[in-house]
């Protein structure tokens, strides 16, 4: 890749003005929706129309999407959900308004926190809660089955919402917060309050530890294959081995893309091993696996980077800020 | 200086007046907006749109060590205030009367994220003047809360008498020598005083000097006379020297060895930190025309060169640690090891 390629990426960005800091960026098929960390979404259609969508009293805190819906949760203790046609709905409202920290969407269902309080409102809109030792962290539904994880201090618990089971906990020392599962859901990895991720091999619950990060990590994708779990929270990308049984025990990350600034977020396109990455000094990187090679899809900026994705067939990929910078880049 | 949101920890017993100095703070015309983090929802007599309820998540980290420790709500609801930039000027944690303020503290020098958007301005403890010579009796926290503060406010000062006040004000000064201590009822204080305070600035740290200094009747007070109740606490120190929590305050004339010094407060806080609530200094260093200065909580230390040593400054090293059953002799020879 050459700087002729970057030059074109650059070219081929359509600039967006948030007018705020970009706390996620998700797309509803190939609509980016750029959830702003006030108040509203800001759709930008692939017809080049923007539409501003004003969703929550206040602050939003948490976003996830499965492309069709953009969950939201507020500090006005709202769950939203909206779709590509700006079309918003009340998920739940919290009874005593607190903050909603985190959400997840799959197998049909929303699931959100509120402090301790866990809950999940099924396909059939069936409401469920589960109470957990200390505030979640973090919220991620399995890949198949109907099944959540929740992490939280000491550990993460795996709840089964249509079960009457009790949750299944998993122990670990430390404030564990964002989670997610592999894609074959045979592993479940946590980012920690400590610059490192913790994994747990959900057949035996064996441990792995994944050090030597220079600061908290923030973001965690797994590529199209799922044979990697991309991560920040380094001066390059690193990339941990899933592909066998073990997963990353015992073995050594691989190391991309070393940079100036810190990476912060990153996005794995959907179908191609390639990794998008943003990093502290508001460069993105676009790093191919096979090689390693790097292009540049935006230059660095004045703030770091907040929010990557991709659509979901790879042809667009959205970024946002913190002072409020946005763009989509056509890779099409 | 930086555009750093400043954080004002408000700590103190149940009923001593935190509510009334936040309302003060919440009402009071000085055009300044505040989000407030409380434990209590409902306490607050003032409409206020960002009022956050807390938790109180203490977490240890993965080290194991139980004085490296953190509010885990904090971080998430600072992060989740900073979705709203703009919307306010200053943030104020209020903690509860049993809490403990080093994990609220040492959680803005251990976040990376919540670090780089905030500061902490200082740790304010409000102490009813009645009730607070049996608290530090019988409470270890009201003790804990008073070290560990950068301003007291002795409330509900009509209460008590003059002697008593006296009193108190020498026991409060035989924990936390450099506190600025303000004798107030209703907490009528200069908002000035709690606010804005800068206490863990190191650009500001020559600011506490004349509190800080006078534990042990040092040679220059600058700007003495601000502070009505410290002068008392000269002789305050010899009467009451608190048998758990102490300080230590050292200093010298000699220059300093900095490949001696750093090696041996590095030393001192992994083996004492636990015992270290706060420690303070301003150290010259042998052929260094900077001061450098520092702070620590417990394990963490901050520090850095602060200015040149102006020509009319006596160029001397002075530190102060405050903990709980300190190792004095072996800090003082520690130290006096490390001159040139
Ligand atoms: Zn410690």
């Amino acid at each position: 890749m050459t700087d002729a390629d970057t030059a074109s990426l650059t070219e081929r960005t359509r600039a967006i003005v948030p007018g705020g800091l970009v706390a996620a960026v998700h797309f509803l098929k190939d609509t980016a929706a750029f959830v702003l960390g006030e108040a509203a979404l800001l759709l930008a259609a692939p017809n080049r129309e923007q539409r501003r969508v004003a969703i929550h009293d206040g602050g939003i805190l948490a976003a996830a999407c499965d492309g069709q819906r953009l969950v939201t949760g507020g500090d006005d203790g709202k769950v939203m959900a909206t779709d590509a046609g700006a079309d918003s709905t009340i998920v739940a409202v919290d009874p005593k308004r607190r903050w909603i920290d985190q959400v997840a969407i799959g197998s049909g269902a929303v699931a959100w926190s509120a402090g301790r309080q866990v809950f999940v409102k099924t396909a059939k809109s069936e409401e469920r809660t589960t109470d957990v030792p200390s505030s979640a962290g973090g919220l991620a539904f399995a890949p198949k089955g109907f099944r959540l994880a929740i992490a939280h201090y000491n550990g993460a618990t795996l709840w089964f919402p249509n079960a009457a089971a009790a949750p299944e906990r998993l122990e670990w020392k430390g404030s564990h917060l964002a989670v997610t599962f592999s894609p074959d859901g045979k592993f479940l990895v946590t980012a920690m309050q400590e610059p490192m991720l913790h994994g747990w091999r959900l057949a035996d619950a064996k441990h792995m530890r994944m050090a030597g990060y220079a600061a908290k990590v923030r973001s965690l994708d797994w590529t199209a294959d799922g044979d990697w779990l991309a991560t920040g929270g380094s001066n390059q990308l690193i990339l941990w081995p899933f592909a066998g049984k073990d997963g990353p025990l015992g073995k050594m990350p691989r190391m991309l893309a070393p940079a100036q600034g810190l990476a912060v977020e990153v996005a794995c396109h959907p179908r191609q091993p390639v990794v998008a990455v943003g990093f502290a000094d508001g460069l993105v990187l676009l790093v191919r696996l096979d090689d390693g090679a790097e292009i540049v899809a935006r230059r660095p900026g004045a703030a770091p980077v907040s929010a990557l994705a991709w659509n979901a067939t790879g042809s667009l990929l959205a970024f946002g800020t913190e002072d409020g910078e946005a763009g989509i880049v056509d890779l099409g | 200086m930086t555009d750093k949101i400043p954080v004002t920890v408000l700590t103190g017993y149940l009923g001593a007046g935190k509510t009334t100095l936040l309302n003060r703070i919440l009402s009071e015309p000085h055009g300044k907006k505040y989000a407030v983090i409380v434990n209590e929802f409902g306490e607050i007599g003032i409409d206020n749109e960002l009022i956050v309820g807390a938790d109180e998540e203490v977490f240890e980290m993965n080290n194991g060590c139980i004085c490296c420790t953190v509010r885990g709500d904090l971080i998430r609801i600072i992060d989740g205030l900073m979705r709203r930039k703009g919307k306010f000027d200053a943030i104020i944690v209020e903690t509860t009367g049993l809490a403990d303020p080093a994990p609220v503290a040492q959680t803005f020098f251990v976040d990376e994220a919540v670090g780089r958007r905030t500061r902490l301005d200082a740790v304010v403890a409000v102490a009813d003047a009645k009730w607070l010579k049996d608290r530090l009796k019988d409470a270890p926290e009201a003790k804990n809360q008073i070290a560990f503060a950068d301003v007291i406010l002795v409330n509900k000062t009509d209460l008590v008498t003059p002697e008593e006040l006296r009193e108190i004000e020498m026991r409060v000064r035989a924990i936390n020598p450099y506190a600025r201590l303000h004798r107030t009822q209703r907490c009528s204080v200069p908002l000035g005083d709690v606010l804005a305070r800068n206490a863990f600035d190191l650009e500001r740290i020559l600011d506490l000097e004349p509190a800080f200094l006078g534990s042990d009747g040092g040679a220059h007070h600058p700007d003495h006379g601000r502070d009505g109740a410290h002068a008392h606490h000269h002789d305050g120190m010899a009467h009451y020297h608190d048998e758990e929590i102490q300080s230590v305050s050292l200093r010298t004339e000699e220059p300093l060895d900095p490949d001696k010094f750093f090696p041996w407060v590095q030393d001192l806080v992994a083996k004492d930190g636990p015992s270290i609530l706060r420690c303070k200094g301003i150290l010259a260093f042998q052929g260094d025309p900077q001061r450098f200065v520092f702070q620590g909580i417990h394990m963490i230390l901050d520090g850095d060169h602060q200015r040149p040593w102006r020509e009319d400054e006596k160029r001397e090293s002075r530190i102060v640690f405050i903990g709980r059953n300190l190792p004095e002799e072996n800090i003082r020879r520690g130290f006096a090891a490390c001159q040139v």
